[in-house]
């Protein structure tokens, strides 16, 4: 058994890194390791850079063809699909956030990990909902990038 | 308690009217259920029990069990879950036995209807076989219990899984709504609402079925409906779980609860602890913390998180605990939830004594799995059997979703437990099958299609349960009736 079966959290070495000239750009990381039948990822991608062997396979994604454009965030309905993005040494995480009410651009909002726990301070820069769900980017530490994958509302 | 602001939902509550609990004026509003309005008001008594008289509250929302029933204008049982506030009602809590009123049954109510197919059912299934079988000219009679179609798809706030052709990454209220509005299109189906289907009746030719519709005075008209062919897709119940207290009111079933906050905006508590970890549990859980409501934990009785991860996770980016291996040992409060203790268990189940932990929640969701809903099927002699990864008791039923009894359908929860994906095109190849039965020509290349993609969404891990039970029913059906 695998531990994120047990704990429902995964271990980064179970994600398939971007190289430097990836996240120059950003690209999004897909934290979908099950074989659920489910594919509308692959239909959404402009660039055609995500791709299934069938519809219970789990998504692969080509680094070199992603555009960062997060189509896929906004449709994903298992909310496991992120952007990371870094510029020089912030770094930017696009999350799914389906919560009331959405922050505001220039908010401060604690950051959060894969298990909930603040691991420090984000500036939103960015906002916008597509079919009800909140898409965000936070401005971070660019080495907490593969770390964010939450936001909680300060107020 | 009424929730205000949702990042999914807008509560269309409509006018504010008033009406008596116990003769105390409370108010409510008209598009609420009257338990969903009780709660709204601090209420969770609705009746005490015949033989202990303990307090006992709603438990599945969705009018298949008999917890919410209740006293209205001296009506007893009331499925208070299912009918709506009216100005003016009297509600009164119902205890020990109920005291039926004298009344006359009334020969002038009674109508006859007749169809070509009936449909039993308006969830995803239902729709789908109405849509279907209307497409090929069939008159449809479709039936359903409440004041509107969609089943459980209109809780469903989350996005779908699937491909495009089931509507992926579209929202379940959504996907309601667009088969709604295909039934309210197609000029051959006739829709009965708030109507019951509560008997089947040996007919010469035909298929005899008793059903009642609940008028806005709490009085029924009875109809005679004949028909030539009918799919029955009454769907499934929450299962109960054996720990003392599990009926003080407050322990709900999850979609009992999931059916109080996205359908009517009411939230029953504050603290919830979720047991299961199931696809239920898990998306039951992300949509009360939608809805405000704080998840303390959600514990699974198996080694591992029974639904997918993505649901896992998303719960855990919020802080929430997954307990596997954990079960609720008891539940404290005297007249309402207080409390719930979780405790750990071994390989052989057995409950682990010092690993006892207090959860302080005012809500205990039971998800613990579905039964099928089979009383209508069985009564119309569609031979039942027993399939554990069904769900329980199923009718045995072919590829084309007929059932041992000539003309008689299933689609959907009642013929195996699964999910909305599965039961739309199952709801489709049951519409086309009985119009085949009534010996209009079909496109069977679409069904060939539909029995594909359902073959697919059962490929993985997650489907082998149902792929299994389906697996079993198949066998069975060829050992005693031979070709599929």
């Amino acid at each position: 058994m695998e531990s994120y079966e047990t704990t429902g959290v995964i271990s980064k070495d179970m994600i398939k890194l971007p190289e430097e000239r990836h996240l120059k750009r950003g690209v999004a990381i897909i934290e979908c390791i099950q074989e659920i039948p489910c594919n509308p990822c692959v239909d959404s991608c402009p660039s055609g850079a995500i791709s299934m062997k069938d519809l219970n396979s789990t998504p692969e994604i080509d680094y070199d063809k992603c555009v960062g454009c997060g189509r896929c965030v906004a449709i994903c309905p298992g909310l496991a699909i992120f952007l990371v993005k870094v510029d020089g040494e912030k770094g930017f995480v696009t999350l799914p956030y389906e919560m009331h009410p959405l922050p505001d651009v220039g908010e401060i909002v604690d950051v959060l990990d894969r298990e909930g726990r603040k691991v420090g301070k984000g500036e939103v820069v960015r906002v916008r909902t597509e079919n009800k769900t909140g898409i965000v980017t936070v401005k971070i530490n660019k080495d907490m990038i593969m770390e964010v994958r939450n936001i909680c509302l300060k107020r | 308690m009424r929730i205000r602001e949702h990042p999914i939902l807008e509560f269309k509550r409509g006018k504010k009217v008033k009406f008596y609990f116990n003769g105390k004026e409370i108010y409510g509003y008209e598009n609420e259920s009257i338990a969903s309005a009780l709660v709204a008001n601090g209420i969770y008594r609705f009746s005490t029990s015949l033989k202990y008289e303990r307090p006992r509250g709603f438990f599945c929302g969705i009018g298949k069990c008999a917890s919410c029933r209740m006293r209205v204008n001296g009506i007893p049982n009331v499925r208070t879950c299912i009918e709506r506030v009216r100005e003016g009602i009297r509600v009164e809590t119902q205890d020990g036995s109920a005291e039926l009123p004298s009344a006359d049954f009334d020969e002038k109510k009674i109508e006859k209807l007749d169809c070509d197919v009936l449909v039993v059912g308006g969830g995803p299934a239902g729709l789908c076989a109405a849509i279907e079988a209307s497409r090929y000219g069939a008159r449809v009679i479709l039936v359903d219990e409440n004041y509107r179609l969609g089943g459980q798809l209109i809780k469903q706030t989350h996005k779908f899984f699937g491909s495009k052709d089931e509507m992926a990454g579209r929202r379940g209220i959504d996907i309601a709504k667009e088969l709604e509005d295909l039934v309210k299109k197609s000029e051959n189906i006739k829709t009965l609402l708030r109507s019951t289907v509560f008997g089947y009746y040996e007919s010469k030719t035909k298929h005899l079925f008793g059903v009642a519709e609940r008028l806005d005075d709490f009085s029924e008209k009875v109809y005679k409906l004949e028909c030539r062919c009918a799919i029955i897709a009454t769907g499934a119940s929450e299962n109960m779980l054996v720990f003392p207290n599990n009926d003080l009111p407050g322990v709900y079933g999850a979609g009992g609860v999931q059916t109080l906050v996205n359908v009517y905006g009411v939230r029953p508590g504050k603290k919830v602890l979720m047991v299961g970890s199931g696809n239920v549990g898990l998306i039951v859980s992300y949509q009360l913390l939608q809805a405000g409501m704080e998840v303390k934990a959600v514990v699974e009785a198996l080694p591992r998180i029974g639904g997918y991860f993505v649901h896992a996770a998303k719960l855990r980016r919020f802080g929430v605990p997954i307990y596997v291996s954990h079960t609720v040992k008891e539940v404290h409060g005297k007249d309402k939830v207080e409390g719930a203790t979780i405790v750990k268990l071994d390989e052989n189940w057995n409950e682990i004594p010092g690993t006892e932990k207090r959860i302080d929640c005012d809500v205990v969701c039971l998800a613990v799995g579905l039964s099928p809903s089979t009383r209508l099927v069985s009564q119309t002699g569609a031979e039942i059997t027993y399939i554990p990864e069904a769900g329980g008791f199923v009718a045995l039923h072919n590829e084309w979703m007929e059932t041992s009894k000539r003309g008689i359908f299933v689609a959907g929860d009642l013929s195996g437990i699964e999910e909305a994906s599965i039961a739309m095109l199952e709801g489709k190849i049951a519409g086309s099958s009985a119009v085949k039965r009534l010996g209009i020509e079909i496109n069977e290349s679409e069904v060939k299609k539909y029995r594909e993609r359902l073959k697919e969404l059962r490929a993985g891990r997650f489907g082998e349960r149902g792929r299994r039970a389906k697996e079993k029913i198949m066998e069975l059906w060829r050992k005693k009736y031979g070709e599929l």
